[in-house]
Parts: C-alpha cells; sequence; structure tokens
C-alpha cells in the first residue's frame, strides 16, 4: 500500500499538467455566453440605410437567422466580411447588422466599398443593445431561432469552419424542426 | 537645433492636452459616483481582462459604466446591477465569483489539496516513526560513544 503513496504527488501534477495545458490551447477572450438557450433580448433600432424605418428582433419570429455585429472601425470584422457577403450570397440564413457604436456616415461608406451582406442593418450607436446581448468585442455573430432563442454564438470573426461545422448544420437542424 | 527645440517645446504644450483626455465625465452626485467607483472595483472589463471596469478606458467599460450609473440612479441596488450584468456576460464580469456548483472547484479547490498534502504527510510521518525502531545503545556502544567524543574535545584542545 505505502508504496502507491509514491504515485500521488506525480499523479496529481500530471492532473494540473494537463489542466495547464489545455488552457494554453484556449483563447481567454472568448467567454462562454450565458445567453446561449435564452430568448434574444429584444429591441426596437432605427435601420441603418433608411433611419426612418425600425426593425426588432421581433420582426424575425418564426425564422432562423443571423445577427451580426460589427463596426467599420473593427478590424477582425474587415477579415470576417469577405465570408459573410459568401453566405448571403449562398441564402441559406438571412443576415442581420447590428451596427455597434458606429457612426452612420463611417459604416455606410464601410458597407459601399466592401459590398453589404446584410438584409439590413440596424444602427446601435450608443452601444446600449449590445449590452443586453453581452457584446464585448465586434465581430460577434448570434444565431437565433424560429421561438426568438439564442442557440449559437459566436466570439471573433465566423471562421469557414465554425459557419460549416456549426452554424450551418445547426441552423438546418432547425429548419428542419420548424417544418415539421 | 532650433527645430528640436521646437519639437520638444511641442511635445511639452501637448502633454496637458493628452492628460486632459483621460478626464472622466463626472457625474453630479458624488455619492453615486462613489458607489459606482466601488461597485466597478469588482466587476472585470471584458476587453481588457486584467483590468477592473473601474479602472479601464476602454469604450465598452464607459458603456457599462453609464448603463450602471443609470441603473443606480434608477433606484436599482448592487446585487440587481450585478444580476443584470451577469445575465448578460456571465460569471466572468465577477472578480469574486458566486459560490456555485460550478465554481465549487474553484472555491475549495486549494483547501481540498492543502488538506489531502497534510493528510499524506502526518501518514508518512506517522509510517516513518513506526517503522524506525526504537533501539537503545548497548553499554558498551555508549562508552565507545563517550571515549569518540572526549577524544574530539582533546583534539578542539
Amino acid at each position: 500500500m505505502s508504496r502507491y503513496l509514491y504515485f500521488i504527488p506525480i499523479t496529481l501534477f500530471l492532473i494540473i499538467v494537463g489542466f495547464l495545458l489545455v488552457g494554453l490551447g484556449r483563447d481567454p477572450h472568448e467567454v462562454p455566453s450565458p445567453l446561449i438557450n435564452k430568448a434574444a433580448p429584444t429591441f426596437r433600432l432605427p435601420q441603418l440605410k433608411e433611419p426612418g424605418k425600425t426593425f426588432s428582433a421581433e420582426d424575425m419570429r418564426g425564422k432562423v437567422w443571423i445577427l451580426n455585429v460589427w463596426a467599420s472601425w473593427c478590424v477582425s470584422c474587415r477579415d470576417e466580411h469577405p465570408l459573410l457577403i459568401d453566405y448571403a450570397r449562398s441564402g441559406a440564413i438571412p443576415i442581420y447588422g447590428l451596427n455597434w457604436k458606429d457612426k452612420r456616415e463611417d459604416a455606410l461608406a464601410w458597407l459601399g466599398e466592401l459590398g453589404d451582406p446584410y438584409v439590413l442593418s440596424v444602427s446601435d450607436l450608443d452601444g446600449r443593445i449590445a449590452i443586453d446581448y453581452g457584446v464585448y468585442g465586434a465581430p460577434e455573430t448570434y444565431l437565433i431561432d424560429q421561438t426568438g432563442t439564442i442557440r449559437f454564438k459566436q466570439i471573433g470573426a465566423v471562421t469557414p469552419e465554425v459557419w460549416s461545422n456549426k452554424i450551418l448544420p445547426l441552423a438546418q437542424e432547425l429548419n428542419r424542426q420548424g417544418t415539421k | 537645433m532650433t527645430r528640436t527645440v521646437l519639437l520638444l517645446l511641442l511635445l511639452l504644450l501637448s502633454a496637458p492636452f493628452s492628460l486632459a483626455k483621460d478626464a472622466q465625465p463626472a457625474g453630479d452626485d458624488p455619492a453615486l459616483e462613489k458607489r459606482l467607483n466601488n461597485l466597478s472595483k469588482e466587476l472585470r472589463c471584458l476587453v481588457c481582462q486584467n483590468e477592473t471596469l473601474a479602472d479601464s478606458q476602454a469604450d465598452l467599460a464607459e458603456d457599462l459604466r453609464r448603463e450602471i450609473r443609470e441603473q443606480m440612479r434608477a433606484g436599482k441596488s448592487d446585487k440587481e446591477i450585478i444580476d443584470f450584468l451577469t445575465q448578460r456576460y456571465g460569471q466572468f464580469i465577477l472578480y469574486r465569483p458566486q459560490v456555485t456548483p460550478t465554481t465549487y472547484l474553484l472555491w475549495f479547490g486549494p483547501f481540498v489539496l492543502l488538506l489531502l498534502g497534510l493528510l499524506i504527510l502526518f501518514s508518512y510521518i506517522k509510517q516513518r516513526r513506526d517503522t524506525i525502531p526504537d533501539k537503545p545503545l548497548t553499554d558498551a556502544e555508549r562508552q565507545r560513544a563517550q571515549e569518540l567524543l572526549s577524544d574530539a574535545d582533546k583534539e578542539i584542545a
């Protein structure tokens, strides 16, 4: 028995090393969102292109859609942008934009220069709605289902892997369930 | 030369401006600002994760401080505000996470390890004490030891 006691420290050490090793590979900026499987916060905000009109999360009831938080000052949004254009063109999931803490003219210029993947964008100029959504860095992307529940959140730019392995299959599954 | 002096002068003159930028739009109510400051020391800025919300100059931190200030004005308690923030940003925003089943390991893990270490240490000491036989010296051994010690004394003297 006593000789096995010697293995306890080394075992504990290896367990700790295991935890640290996993920790090393993780991005500390990916904070798990408590909003997954919770109702998407409601909002009614003026549209970016036609400020006279508003758009609300409620308008999307019954649809699976994507809310993408972006800003013209956000560097990663620029990286993500061509992918969004592609995905929007594919027509798989409607993408709506939340223009976060931006200037209207800058945002419009950005869309003019790079193209507009969004069905429409809304302006959250002072970032209040973004706080409701727990946004702390753009871009962030939410997949919202027919009942207005957040099903997935991507912090940082959407990558082709995330799109084809997570967002797209989940959206297809949700749509299948919805049509039943 | 004059150019360098001019440049330095310009730099010196610009110092007050760069300092002025850091000034916060102070609220009108000092008591509320104090409460805000105390509360935001408990909260993590999610952009620069090792800074408190009170210290951070990030845009988001300013937005969150504004949000907290407004909620305080609306008469919300500190606990309600913390609940509001954790519902959106999770426990991570708290510098001292709440004691919930998911954080038990975090809170009690170190003490469990300490206890485990003490247990191992004591059982080891006890075991050693048991295995080392308590064997008194024989008279011959005692005498020999005495001789050796007195020899050593002589050598030193």
